[in-house]
């Protein structure tokens, strides 16, 4: 799987109320959620994003709450995978659960910048910069993850562990 | 191993597990609210699984925009409870009968020690106090284990923290919890067990252990977890509604690292804007003033918390220009402050003392701050845009200095009022 899309970029711990304020958080609608993403970080950020777009931030991505609405407003703005140098442990289950590519990365994320377009080839974990012309790498994804993934999320992998027993 | 290896070892069927290896456990009690719930229940139902896995170990307490706030929070509300009578679940918590629920959960003996308990809410860490491992989920793997009770974890390397020397005075959990995020920072413990140890703990009372392990998740750990004790005993003993078993560490169980703290040394702290890390003494930041008092939350809305700064409080008025919520986290808190008169002493002071919700510590009702306004709270969390407007600002601090700090209309500490 190879991504390809413009970079916004954030700095440390995000959390997920910026991500997605919990004056929103009376509904889940995924549409709904996502036209109130990072709005309270500036940069006009839910007029401005489209799809296909990629986030960057530093260290601790998504921290805070266990809130699911945070990756799903993400997925929903059509933003394609979140690159990290790390993320806060619910928030990182979350996005495998729910099928949101993030990749893990220290060198990445301290070097792209707001605007730059990126390539992130999954299977691989290779990030490329293709404005900068510059390569990255990212942590691998453990296998479970991958096995996660493959299946669509945990809900198909559920049901068709449910299903095989 | 550490305890919180065994009791991960105990729910997968293992002799032994060690950090790093991921594996499937079994869930003792699984937890969602009105808020995460909603997602679960939608996701549960895409598996096609015929029933939850057990009754009565799936607790829905809808206690976060409960009382319903708004027609899209009843909603939601009436989703948890639609669901819990199709499914026929024994722990559905209506409004009256309900509280915040980790406050809830251990008070009514749901959760005991060396349980396995999963919730769709960060602060699921809180019984680790218990002697329990707990920790917070997404919803979806809330649905997931509604079907199968199970759910994937990677075990987790453990940090220790020991604790030593007597507490200063107006000094509790609050305070060695926001010392020990101040000195470790928000990501400190990312990914890893928090185990608190030492004399100080020893005898430390169980309302400060829940605060301490409520706000493992402040400094990105996984779980927060105490090696229960004759104080556990005590506390479960009459609660429990299952058997409960007591976990501890071995001598040689591995630590990633082994942080201490002179207690004596710890004064009353306060995180300022806008992460809990950002810690300073109380007594430093008596030029802020301060719009909203919140006392209350998962962290400190216990009766302990409630009796805290109704002490301070007692037979004086909240600051002119400041508003002052008390917020019991449970029924039972509720009814025990009325009976102690509690509830008169917030009263006559001029503070609000409202029923249990989770209501301004998330910025979701009963308490919402304008722009520019400063609150200082004994919730957990002071992001921006946390309790309202994303230019207001919260404070985190005790129960007594957020009371002293009521009456003084500026930050200030229990000293100075009493
Ligand atoms: S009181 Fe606050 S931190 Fe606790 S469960 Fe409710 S919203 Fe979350």
């Amino acid at each position: 799987m190879i991504l390809k899309g413009r970079v916004w970029k954030f700095g440390n711990n995000i959390d997920t109320d910026a991500i997605i304020p919990a004056r929103y958080l009376n509904t889940s609608d995924p549409d709904e959620l996502a036209k109130h993403l990072m709005e309270d970080a500036g940069k006009e950020f839910p007029s401005k994003v489209s799809a296909g777009d990629m986030i960057v931030a530093e260290a601790n991505f998504g921290c805070g709450s266990s809130r699911e609405h945070a990756p799903i407003a993400i997925k929903a703005a059509g933003i394609q995978a979140v690159v990290a140098k790390s993320f806060a442990r619910i928030f990182y289950r979350n996005a495998f659960n729910i099928g949101l590519p993030i990749f893990e990365s220290e060198d990445a994320s301290g070097k792209i910048k707001e605007g730059d377009e990126i390539e992130v080839d999954a299977d691989k974990g290779a990030i490329r910069n293709i404005t900068r012309n510059e390569e990255y790498t990212a942590k691998p994804i453990p296998p479970f993850m991958q096995e996660l993934i493959s299946a669509g999320g945990l809900i198909k992998w559920t049901k068709k562990r449910i299903e095989a027993s | 191993m550490t305890i919180t290896e065994k009791i991960l070892a105990a729910h997968s069927g293992k002799e032994e597990v060690s950090a790093g290896g991921l594996l499937n456990a079994k869930v003792d009690l699984i937890l969602a609210n009105d808020i995460t719930a909603p997602i679960a229940i939608t996701e549960f139902k895409k598996i096609g699984a015929k029933d939850v896995f057990d009754k009565s170990r799936v607790a829905f307490i809808p206690d976060h925009f409960a009382p319903q706030k708004d027609i899209k929070a009843a909603e939601q509300c009436k989703m948890l409870r639609d669901f819990s009578k199709e499914y026929d679940l024994d722990l559905y918590f209506e409004v009256g009968r309900m509280g915040v629920e980790h406050a809830l959960l251990p008070e009514q003996g749901l959760v005991v020690p060396g349980d396995l308990v999963i919730g769709a809410d960060s602060h699921t860490c809180t019984y680790g106090a218990l002697g329990a491992f707990s920790t917070g989920v997404g919803s979806t793997d809330v649905a997931s284990a509604m079907a199968t009770g199970e759910c994937w974890f990677k075990v987790p390397e453990s940090i220790k923290f020991i604790y030593y020397g007597n507490l200063n005075k107006w000094v509790s959990g609050k305070d060695l919890i926001l010392h020990t995020i101040g000195d470790i920072g928000v990501d400190g413990a990312l990914y890893m067990a928090m185990e608190f140890e030492g004399e100080t703990i020893t005898s430390l009372p169980m309302s400060g252990r829940l605060t301490m392990c409520n706000m493992a998740i402040e400094a990105g750990g996984k779980n927060g977890i105490i090696v229960p004790d004759g104080i556990t005993e005590h506390y479960v003993k009459g609660r429990a509604k299952r058997e409960y078993k007591f976990y501890s560490s071995d001598k040689d169980a591995k630590y990633a690292e082994i942080k201490e703290y002179d207690c004596s040394k710890i004064l009353p702290t306060v995180s300022c804007p806008h992460l809990p890390s950002n810690t300073k003494p109380a007594a430093e930041l008596s030029s802020v003033t301060i719009d909203q008092v919140v006392v209350g939350s998962c962290t400190n809305g216990r009766i302990e918390d409630l009796r805290e700064a109704a002490e301070i409080i007692k037979g004086k008025k909240v600051a002119p220009d400041t508003r002052m919520i008390v917020i019991p986290a449970t029924q039972q808190i509720y009814l025990q402050a009325v009976k102690e008169g509690l509830a008169g002493i917030f009263v006559e002071a001029d503070a609000v003392f409202s029923t249990p919700t989770c209501g301004p510590c998330l910025g979701g009702h009963m308490g919402i701050l304008a722009k520019g306004e400063k609150a200082i709270a004994t919730t957990n969390r002071n992001f921006v845009g946390r309790m309202g407007h994303p230019e207001s600002e919260v404070y985190l601090s005790n129960p007594a200095v957020a009371a002293a700090s009521a009456v003084l209309g500026r930050i200030g500490t229990p000293e100075e009022v009493i």
